[in-house]
């Protein structure tokens, strides 16, 4: 009994680390002790599993820990900053995919009516939600990666479709429950994979983030039911803890954006606006467009300069080019500050990430609640490769699909600098009103060329 | 197992619901992406559920199904946590970068140094 209750002490171990792990990620003094202190309560709850009692196949065990190593620190070492969003979806997939598979193998290895009802549900609860996780974080992954389209994909009678292959689900979980049969738990398996998919398609691009939240907490969930099959303290405790806070983090995602969490995961944002709103109507209208040299001009003699980056500061990995820019602007005396809005980039927070790469002192990121009072202040706003964040319709256009998100106030600015690669309207689908307006100033052009042009105008000034 | 386990069971996933609701009541909106890959290298946890699968595995579908549970798993466990740190590498690097300019810019191919711990409080 002595080294069950070992197990049970390290299980105790590796819980505090783990709870004391998520509270130092939500500082940023202590974040990345807490990431450590995450992965210490993990090697201790790894290593003790191989002292368990009539275990064998270690040598598989090893291998198979090998391979999963050698693909993913190479992967997650070398990942673009601007691909982070994708790769956390992927290893979000194969965390469901493995308790999905944990519970299957339980299952399927139990003598046909050994389970009782409620260890059936057990396993019921981790195949279901893993497959869920795993093909709607693979699907999440390809929007994100762009191996398909980024915009929802809607069919008429879609909810309709999706309710009824989870009721199929549920209707089969029962039979499961009665007959303990294993061709229909296979029937379940597909059917929860296939609804993953089904339940992502209409979440636009711009959701994605959130629905990758929404999605890590249901692999804690399914971790946490695997725990239950295997009887594991420590798989429960941290399922749940992430199942808890990964649900409090959507909530606090779509928050930021504005939005109810059964919106966006619901309305297909963006879809209809597309059809309807157009590039076709932007042919009609006028905007003022300008050189490189013009802007340099503009940035050059204002005296506080406002920087919005976006995310098409981040695809065209501009970050090091705005910062030249910004040390440029201020060895001239120009005052640089960055607002950064709470979704800009593709996740929350990751452009303070893409910032913070290209060493922009921490002093110099504004939060939107600091920096919009700021804007009017501001000789100019420079907006590169942002579109829904700045658009004005979020406050002023009740019929608008993102009125209510909380938006940067750069139309307080005394002028506004696009630079943008063409008139689409950003992820969101939307017209923005202020391209059109008296002081906006547009750039065309790749965020990074147009910005290496104005550094190098502004340098010739 | 008996009702008693699934009970103390069910009581530990309440208390760890309550405590995960708790811990992250506020968060400033920079830490939500790190948070997120945090909380998904946390659940990667699932390996050992994928050891014990794998490690009391008999006949081959058994044991495939184990060795895959176990490749998935290690992926989301490893990947996960490397990914978090490196992200939040960035944010500390940040702030000695900026008090001495021209120090960072010459020592900026070594981030990891000692001299970059020391400067972050």
């Amino acid at each position: 009994m002595s080294l069950g209750t070992g197990i049970r002490l390290t299980d105790l171990i590796a819980a505090i680390c783990f709870i004391l792990a998520l509270k130092g990620l939500t500082s940023p003094k202590t974040a990345r002790y807490g990431n450590l202190l995450g992965a210490g309560g993990m090697a201790v709850a790894v290593g003790i599993t191989f002292a368990t009692n009539g275990l064998t196949h270690f040598l598989l065990i090893a291998g198979a820990m090998v391979i999963g190593a050698v693909i993913a620190v190479p992967a997650a070492r070398l990942v673009k900053m601007t691909a982070m969003p994708q790769m956390v979806a992927a290893f979000n997939g194969v965390g469901g995919g493995a308790a999905a598979l944990i519970a299957l193998a339980t299952f399927l290895r139990a003598p046909a009516g050994s389970l009782a009802v409620y260890q059936v549900v057990e396993v019921l609860f981790g195949v279901v939600v893993g497959c869920v996780s795993f093909s709607g974080s693979c699907m999440a992954f390809a929007k994100l990666q762009e191996l398909m389209t980024g915009r929802p994909v809607t069919y008429p009678g879609q909810q309709l479709l999706n309710g009824i292959v989870a009721v199929a689900v549920l209707g089969l979980s029962v039979a499961v429950c009665v007959s303990t049969a294993n061709w229909l738990i296979t029937i379940i398996l597909v059917l929860a994979l296939a609804f993953g998919v089904a339940f992502v398609l209409p979440i636009g691009g711009a959701d994605v983030p959130v629905l990758i939240s929404l999605l890590n907490s249901f692999t804690g969930l399914a971790v946490a039911a695997s725990g239950f099959v295997l009887h594991s303290v420590v798989l429960v405790v941290a399922g749940t803890l992430v199942g808890a806070s990964g649900t409090l983090l959507t909530q606090m995602m779509s928050r930021a954006m504005g939005r109810s969490l059964p919106n966006i995961l619901f309305s297909a944002f963006g879809a209809v606006i597309t059809a309807t709103g157009g590039a076709e109507g932007d042919t009609t209208r006028t905007v003022k467009s300008a050189s490189a040299e013009d802007v340099a001009i503009l940035l050059a003699y204002a005296n506080k300069v406002i920087v919005v980056p976006g995310y098409g500061l981040a695809v065209a990995q501009a970050q090091h080019t705005i910062r030249e820019l910004a040390d440029l602007l201020e060895s001239r005396g120009v005052e640089v500050i960055y607002a950064i809005h709470p979704v800009a980039g593709r996740m929350p927070g990751h452009m303070n990430v893409l910032l913070a790469e290209a060493n922009v002192p921490y002093e110099q990121l504004k939060e939107m609640d600091e920096a919009n009072p700021e804007f009017a202040s501001a000789d100019v706003a420079l907006v590169v490769g942002a579109n829904d964040v700045v658009n004005p319709a979020a406050k002023n256009d009740p019929a608008s699909p993102i009125y209510g998100m909380p938006i940067m106030e750069v139309d307080q600015a005394r002028n506004v600098i696009f630079m943008k690669r063409s008139m689409r309207p950003g992820f969101a689908g939307i017209d923005n009103e202020l391209l059109f307006g008296p002081k906006t100033t547009l750039l065309f052009g790749d965020a990074k060329d147009s910005l290496t042009k104005v550094v190098a105008a502004v340098k010739a000034l | 197992m008996n009702g008693g386990d699934i009970l103390s069971l069910i009581t530990v996933f309440v208390l760890a619901a309550f405590v995960g609701f708790e811990v992250i009541a506020k968060v400033p909106s920079t830490l939500h992406t790190p948070l997120m890959s945090g909380t998904n290298a946390i659940h990667g946890v699932v390996l050992v559920g994928a050891m014990l699968v794998l490690g009391t595995a008999s006949g081959t579908g058994q044991t495939v199904l184990g060795f895959v549970a176990v490749i998935l798993a290690t992926l989301n466990v490893v990947g996960g946590f490397v990914v978090t740190d490196r992200m939040l590498e960035m944010f500390k690097v940040r702030k000695p970068a900026k008090e001495p300019a021209e120090l960072a810019a010459t020592s900026s191919s070594g981030p990891a140094g000692p001299g970059t711990e020391g400067g972050v409080k």
